[in-house]
């Protein structure tokens, strides 16, 4: 201070004296790659949608398989379009109670620290790492061959052909299921761990059992993070072609799935059908684009809708804060 | 909030008749309360009278709070913890073995430090434990609001928006409308821990004066870091020091003449 106050302080002193090419050159790479992943994912969507849309029709979109598979003039999706949804349906059908019941014991009622909790929370982290292949030979082992021919066994003595023991829409819910359970279970011990303890204090305090205060304070406050749980869980499940290909997906069955046993066709699966099997691999192409359309069409749209819902919901209980 | 707060600690002090002819409707018999291996409550014995105000008074950690929640069982919610001796409301044991926790807590109403009103209208907040304890009827439900909502002095401020969040009242009527929760279902005995000491002056003075309203109808037991609330409000205080009760005798006696020199150094303002 003392030597610089003879002299009158000049802006010089914060002028740039060099150039520092270390930043520059960060600032682009970190730009490039950014931009790079935006570029992929519109050469992917452009790709898809240039070669597809001109099959993407109404007719495309509601005729089936019954004039064959591979000829882009008569071949459509209804099929499936119809057994992939009713998979992802059923699917959330059978992971969002068994997800928020299991977070709910594990929040809610054991004791935190408890050796067997620990054990359920490293099961379920190392359920999320499985390989999705693993669980379809699973589903296969487990669901198909052994719960299946049981109930076979049981209910349908008399049948020459197996009705539960072979791969069929339930099945193949069932092991996604099993797949996505981590998501939900995770997510919804998030939402729970996020309500203020104080809330449950309040209802234990006025005489509310632990069942009640679960019931109709805790569940409704958690509302919003199971429905997040279940948004990740059908994204995961929606693509995925290798639990169901064992336990349900066939490659060609022409019929609508119109009960539990069906066997299905899927869209995902369908995209490897087309693009392996095909005699006429140059003649199917627009067809595969027009399917691989679908399939992102469909998963987005499922997607939206469960965010319309969640929103809905969040709009709900915000009123209410 | 006529008088200013000294002058009402003067007129509690030296004006007040307190009670000495109730009944002892809490009986607290060489309790102890342990989290783990740790003494958090050391052989605490004292009788609480019924309709008349006990302040427990003491510096943090002195287990006044945890006390106060043996009295509802709110410590039954914690891991780890057990509790040796008697605790009686009422000439029955609530620690016995075919004791109700949920027929208790219905008698032994609560108010927490932090308010913590339901994300639910001020509507719904009052009707939520009265449907749960079986009051289906609309015009009973209205009623039983109105009422409770007058008790904690809060009708007058929300009779117009009584569909609307109770999240979106201030921090005192939040308070208040706990407070009104509470006594919806008509308890005997009401629990209040440091019910004030997130509110400003203002505020805290409202709760005060409800306190005071509130103990021809209940036996009320208040927590408060705040000597001057105890000297306000309460009729008996209960000083407590590293989980023992040091001492227990009117609030006149506890602030003018105590017994204990540990007493009279912590409302002397001299630790604590």
């Amino acid at each position: 201070m003392q030597t610089s106050s003879s002299q009158p302080r000049s802006t010089a002193e914060f002028s740039r004296t060099h150039f520092d090419a270390w930043s520059f050159l960060f600032t682009g790479v970190t730009g490039v790659c950014t931009y790079l992943i935006i570029a992929i994912l519109l050469i992917i969507l452009g790709n898809i949608v240039f070669n597809g849309y001109s099959h993407f029709t109404w007719r495309f979109l509601t005729t089936g398989v019954d004039r064959g598979m591979y000829d882009p003039e008569t071949a459509g999706v209804l099929p499936m379009i119809i057994g992939t949804v009713s998979r992802i349906i059923l699917m959330t059908i059978f992971v969002i109670p068994v997800g928020v019941i299991t977070a709910l014991y594990m929040t809610e009622y054991a004791q935190n620290s408890s050796l067997g909790i620990r054990i359920i929370r490293g099961a379920v982290a190392n359920l999320a790492g499985v390989p999705s292949i693993v669980f379809g030979l699973f589903g296969w082992g487990f669901f198909l061959n052994y719960l299946g021919s049981h109930m076979d066994q049981m209910l349908h003595p008399e049948a020459a052909k197996a009705v539960w023991g072979k791969p069929a829409l339930v099945w193949a819910s069932l092991t996604l299921a099993v797949m996505t359970l981590p998501v939900v279970i995770v997510a919804t011990e998030e939402a729970l761990k996020s309500i203020p303890p104080g809330l449950r204090e309040a209802s234990l305090a006025l005489g509310a059992t632990k069942l009640e205060t679960v019931l109709r304070i805790v569940l409704p406050q958690a509302m919003p993070g199971i429905l997040t749980g279940g948004i990740l869980a059908i994204s995961r499940a929606a693509g995925e072609v290798a639990p169901i290909l064992f336990t349900g997906a066939v490659s060609f069955y022409p019929d609508l799935p119109k009960a539990l046993t069906d066997p299905f066709m899927d869209l995902g699966y369908h995209v490897f059908i087309l693009s392996t099997q095909s005699p006429n691999i140059e003649q199917t192409r627009p067809l595969l684009y027009a399917t691989v359309m679908t399939l992102l069409l469909l998963t987005f749209l499922l997607n939206i809708m469960a965010v319309l819902v969640r929103a809905r919901i969040r709009r709900r209980l915000r009123s209410f804060q | 909030m006529a008088a200013p707060l000294t002058t009402k600690i003067a007129e509690n002090l030296i004006n007040s008749s307190v009670p000495t002819q109730t009944r002892e409707i809490i009986n607290v018999c060489e309790l102890s309360l342990y989290y783990g291996a740790a003494r958090a409550l050391a052989e605490i014995s004292l009788k609480i009278r019924e309709n008349v105000v006990t302040a427990f008074i003491g510096p943090s950690g002195c287990g006044k709070s945890t006390l106060l929640r043996c009295l509802n069982r709110m410590n039954d919610l914690i891991d780890n913890v057990r509790i040796d001796g008697r605790c009686e409301i009422g000439g029955h044991d609530i620690y016995g073995p075919e004791v109700d926790v949920i027929e208790l807590r219905k008698r032994v109403g609560m108010v927490f430090q932090k308010s913590n009103p339901f994300p639910k209208s001020i509507y719904e907040n009052i009707a939520y434990a009265l449907r749960l304890h079986g009051m289906k009827k609309k015009s009973d439900l209205d009623a039983m609001v109105e009422k409770s909502l007058r008790q904690a002095a809060l009708w007058e401020e929300v009779k117009d928006r009584l569909h609307s969040s109770g999240l979106g009242l201030s921090g005192g009527q939040q308070q208040r409308l706990c407070i009104a929760r509470a006594v919806a279902i008509q308890p005997e005995i009401l629990l209040m821990d440091e019910p004030a000491s997130a509110l400003d002056p203002l505020a805290t003075a409202r709760i005060e004066e409800l306190v005071l309203d509130l103990k021809k109808d209940y036996t009320i037991v208040i927590v408060t870091h705040n000597m001057q609330q105890a000297a306000r409000v309460s009729d008996y205080t209960a000083f407590f020091y590293l989980g023992r009760l040091v001492e227990f005798n009117t609030t006149r006696k506890v602030f003018t003449n105590p017994s204990q020199k540990q007493t009279e150094d912590y409302v002397t303002g001299r630790f604590g």
